[in-house]
């Protein structure tokens, strides 16, 4: 039984977490070759050497001090504000998980969602409006903001489910396109009297009363909220029906072979449909515990680039639950830590974006790693992100 | 010698295909090679015409050792291969393909006189009445594989490897082929024919030689009983004629009332077909590939589009129902393709056990699997249906052929149905398991159900069925009852009634 579970681990979690050191190993020469002051250093090996070696070091350093704990920060105001960088990691990783779950989901179905930006966005959206515009108690008042994040980013995905099933339309394109009008509607949105805030000529809708908001966690200014135990509630969720119920083992035999479940008497359509609903929904709730969590007010760049990081931490998790929860909190990490990476160290911030980079790369080319280290017997998410594409 | 073997081995990793293989053929020698699948046959065929190396052991042609890296070699030296699927491009004609990779040119026109002429020389001298300026795809199966066996005879083969080549065709032609390597054979020309089929191997083979795992078991002379023959093949002892309960049929639980199916580009696959089975009887559609009958038994599960006309269980109309809902209905289903529409080969045992009730009790409850239930389920099946496997959580990809088909007849065999319905059950399988596959459906025939058998494998047709049904181009051409000569039934498949 527990060798079992280990070699379950081996084979799931041993390419991804090769990709993660293998891009931190390219990354540290890539930071190397674009400093021209260690560069210039090549004349004299040894000194050339150190240099390099400690501002990769630095570096790292930097990351994993401006994401997990900051030393420096303990020392002037105590040990316990030295998480201040874990609790923004963990706010990062939040919406991230679940626009992550969304991805996640629909690759076990055979889908391809590129569309869980909009879907978030659409969840954003509407816990904006329900947020602002009533004024309710707060238990009633916060399940009802996600209720409606999940509804209006289900039917958002769900609407892309039933084109596919009804005309079979592929649910990448539709989903692509289908972004570019999530992001146009929410900036006319914004420009409407509804989301119109009273003193300010920018697009920002209101913030959401006070009632609707997610409580933080340790107050002050730790940002962390109760949105991270809706994260984790979620991410069991989509575990427990990717893997107990009969809904999800018709989703992964679809996934899976469709002919078979077909054969089997499992309506395609229905779980295209309904993947893609309960994708967006995900996606969706995300967006709505991002807005009522740490935002509180609907912008245009509500979703800056999660609903597409969310398919790296999908890949990275090899679409299972706690292989994203774990991509989720390494991308949440990464992204913070490289907010003070340049004023720390001179190494460009744009260093973390090469790295998550790297990672999709590494594990969208098995073959490559599968050479490097001579692995056999691993997952290979390439038929994940092949298999969208069958239409 | 024109050809010899000795001592040949090859392992791909740790499974040994080929173990230290020694085989002789003469001069017009039919020299035949029997084995079951998997039993290291292409795999040594494929290292004689150079598209494998061996590990170890020579291949002596006329009595010198020669090397062969690839088929170019092979062809020097005068070995043909004609292939299971055939190398011809469809839309080119009979000339253009057997010229292809040698085209002669002047002033960059390809010039084909000469190679018709061959072609015609080629024909006449064998019998094999081939037109070179026919279209492939216009041509018959049969003569497809002759067009082959000229391309191969237009390097001046002397020993000419046929792999699986019936496989593919009707009785009829299958007999015209048996007379060609006869006449093949008389003039000189050597054959080592490739086949699992004993019926054909003791007419026209002079030696038998029988590999089992990857070793030659047994050489063997055509005078040798079926029986010998395949307990070789197998490794113990075989039955061959299935025991079958007396028949005594019931009433009807199929009514097929003129069904008709098209398929996705409009046309026609299936034409007012009729027919009826009762309980405790087997009705076998008996029938060249490609007539309609794997249409028929996907439309029956309802898996066809486009199809209408009345099908009817056990006094239910199911026609227009959904697949799910035929399945409820009482319909057991054996696909023609287990690994395509049968399993799901990253699924467990475990799950695919399970494909078509998973949401049924008492599988699973309130929308959640059952898990404890789900396991026992799948520990009793696996014991019953003889699932050879270390786990019955392992993949079904793991499994061999005949232990994929045993999973797929546990979960079909294991629910409450009235309809069994079998396409290609036996396709691919070795003969230990298609004992195993006669034995259940027969045993479903003993428990009062119907069943329908499609095969394209006439001994089986012969063996299991009570009635047969012949059909061609979509039609039903006569029902018959199964002490029908083979000759007769060969005829109808041929759509001469």
């Amino acid at each position: 039984m527990i060798t079992r579970f280990f070699m379950a681990v081996r084979k799931n979690a041993l390419l991804p977490f090769l990709s993660f050191v293998f891009a931190f190993f390219i990354g540290g020469i890539i930071i190397v070759l674009s400093d021209p002051v260690i560069m210039g250093q090549l004349s004299s090996p040894g000194k050339f050497l150190t240099s390099a070696g400690s501002r990769i070091g630095n570096s790292y350093l930097a990351i994993f001090q401006g994401s997990i704990y900051d030393v420096n920060l303990a020392r002037e105001s105590g040990f316990f504000r030295g998480f201040y960088p874990l609790s923004e990691t963990l706010v990062t990783a939040v919406p991230l998980l679940f626009a992550g779950l969304a991805v996640a989901l629909a690759f076990r179905s055979g889908l391809f969602n590129i569309g869980a930006q909009g879907q978030f966005i659409f969840g954003a959206i509407g816990a904006s409006y329900v947020g602002f515009a009533y004024e309710l108690p707060p238990l009633i008042h916060v399940p009802l903001v996600l209720i409606v994040g999940i509804v209006l980013g289900g039917l958002f995905g769900g609407f892309v489910g039933l084109l596919k099933a009804k005309t079979g339309a592929h649910e990448v394109i539709v989903t692509i396109m289908l972004n570019y009008i999530a992001s146009l509607f929410v900036l006319w949105l914004l420009k409407t009297q509804a989301f119109l805030r009273a003193e300010r000529q920018d697009p920002i809708s209101p913030e959401v009363n006070s009632s609707a908001q997610l409580p933080k966690i340790f107050g002050g200014d730790l940002r962390l909220h109760f949105g991270i135990f809706i994260a984790l509630a979620t991410t069991w969720f989509v575990w427990w029906l990717l893997t107990r119920s009969t809904i999800g083992f018709k989703f992964r035999a679809v996934g899976a072979n469709s002919n078979a479940a077909r054969t089997a008497g499992i309506s395609v359509p229905f779980v295209t449909t309904a993947t893609m609903f309960i994708s967006g929904g995900l996606a969706g709730l995300g967006g709505a515990v991002h807005l009522i969590g740490t935002e509180y007010s609907l912008t245009a760049g509500i979703a800056g680039s999660i609903g597409f990081d969310a398919i790296t931490v999908a890949l990275l998790g090899q679409a299972t639950p706690i292989g994203t929860l774990l991509g989720a909190l390494l991308f949440g990490a990464l992204q913070t830590g490289s907010r003070t990476l340049l004023s720390n160290t001179g190494t460009p911030s744009e260093i973390v974006q090469v790295i998550q980079a790297l990672i999709v790369l590494f594990i969208a080319t098995p073959m490559l790693l599968k050479r490097v280290f001579r692995l056999k017997n691993t997952v290979e998410s390439k038929a994940l992100t092949a298999k969208g594409w069958n239409g | 010698m024109p050809l010899e073997l000795r001592g040949v081995s090859k392992s791909f990793g740790n499974l040994i295909a080929n173990d230290q293989i020694n085989l002789k053929v003469g001069k017009g020698e039919i020299h035949a090679i029997l084995g079951e699948n998997g039993a290291g046959k292409s795999t040594l065929m494929n290292i004689v015409y150079g598209l494998l190396q061996p590990d170890s052991g020579e291949i002596l042609v006329d009595d010198q050792i020669v090397k062969i890296f690839e088929p170019s070699d092979a062809i020097k030296h005068g070995i043909g291969m004609v292939h299971q699927h055939f190398m011809l491009i469809p839309v080119f004609t009979v000339a253009e393909n057997i010229a292809l990779g040698r085209e002669k040119s002047k002033f960059g026109i390809m010039s084909l006189a000469e190679i018709k002429v061959k072609i015609k020389k080629l024909s006449d001298e064998f019998k094999f009445d081939i037109d070179p300026d026919a279209i492939i795809e216009d041509l018959p199966v049969g003569v497809q594989q002759r067009v082959e066996i000229v391309k191969a005879l237009m390097y001046d083969a002397k020993v000419l490897i046929l792999d699986e080549p019936t496989a593919v065709l009707t009785p009829q032609e299958t007999d015209e082929l048996l007379n060609v390597m006869k006449v093949l054979k008389s003039k000189g020309t050597s054959i080592i024919f490739i086949t699992h089929k004993l019926r054909e191997v003791k007419e026209v083979a002079d030696k038998i030689t029988i590999i089992r795992l990857g070793k030659v078991v047994g050489t063997q002379l055509p005078t040798a009983s079926q029986e010998e023959l395949a307990s070789l093949m197998v490794g113990r002892q075989v039955d061959l004629a299935p025991n079958k309960t007396a028949f005594s049929p019931g009433s009807n639980v199929l009514e097929i009332n003129k069904l008709n199916i098209f398929n996705d580009a409009g046309r026609k696959v299936v034409n007012n077909l009729s027919l009826n089975i009762r309980a405790g009887e087997i009705v076998a559609i008996a029938g060249v590939q490609g007539n309609g009958q794997s249409e028929l038994a996907r439309a029956l599960l309802n898996l066809e589009k486009h199809s209408s006309g009345s099908i009817k269980l056990d006094g239910q109309e199911i026609q227009g129902f959904t697949v799910r809902d035929s399945l409820r209905a009482g319909i057991a289903y054996i696909p023609e393709s287990r690994e395509l529409d049968g399993l799901i080969s990253t699924f467990s045992i475990t799950e695919n056990l399970i494909l078509d009730v998973h949401d049924l009790e008492p599988v699973a409850s309130r929308g959640q699997l059952n898990r404890a239930y789900i396991e026992n389920n799948a520990t009793t099946l696996v014991k019953e249906f003889d699932v050879r496997t270390q786990s019955i959580e392992d993949n079904s990809s793991s499994l061999s052929g005949g232990n994929k088909q045993k999973v797929v007849l546990a979960r079909e065999l294991s629910r409450e149905v009235k309809l069994v319905v079998a396409a290609q059950p036996t396709r691919g399988l070795d003969v230990g398991s298609i004992e195993f596959v006669y034995e259940k459906l027969l045993a479903e025939r003993a428990n009062k159900k119907a069943i329908l058998l499609i095969s394209s494998e006439l001994d089986e047709v012969m063996e299991l069925a009570d009635r047969i049904a012949v059909i061609y181009k979509g039609e039903i051409v006569g029902v018959v009852d199964s002490d029908v000569s083979r000759e007769k039934l060969g005829l109808m498949m041929a759509g001469i009634k």
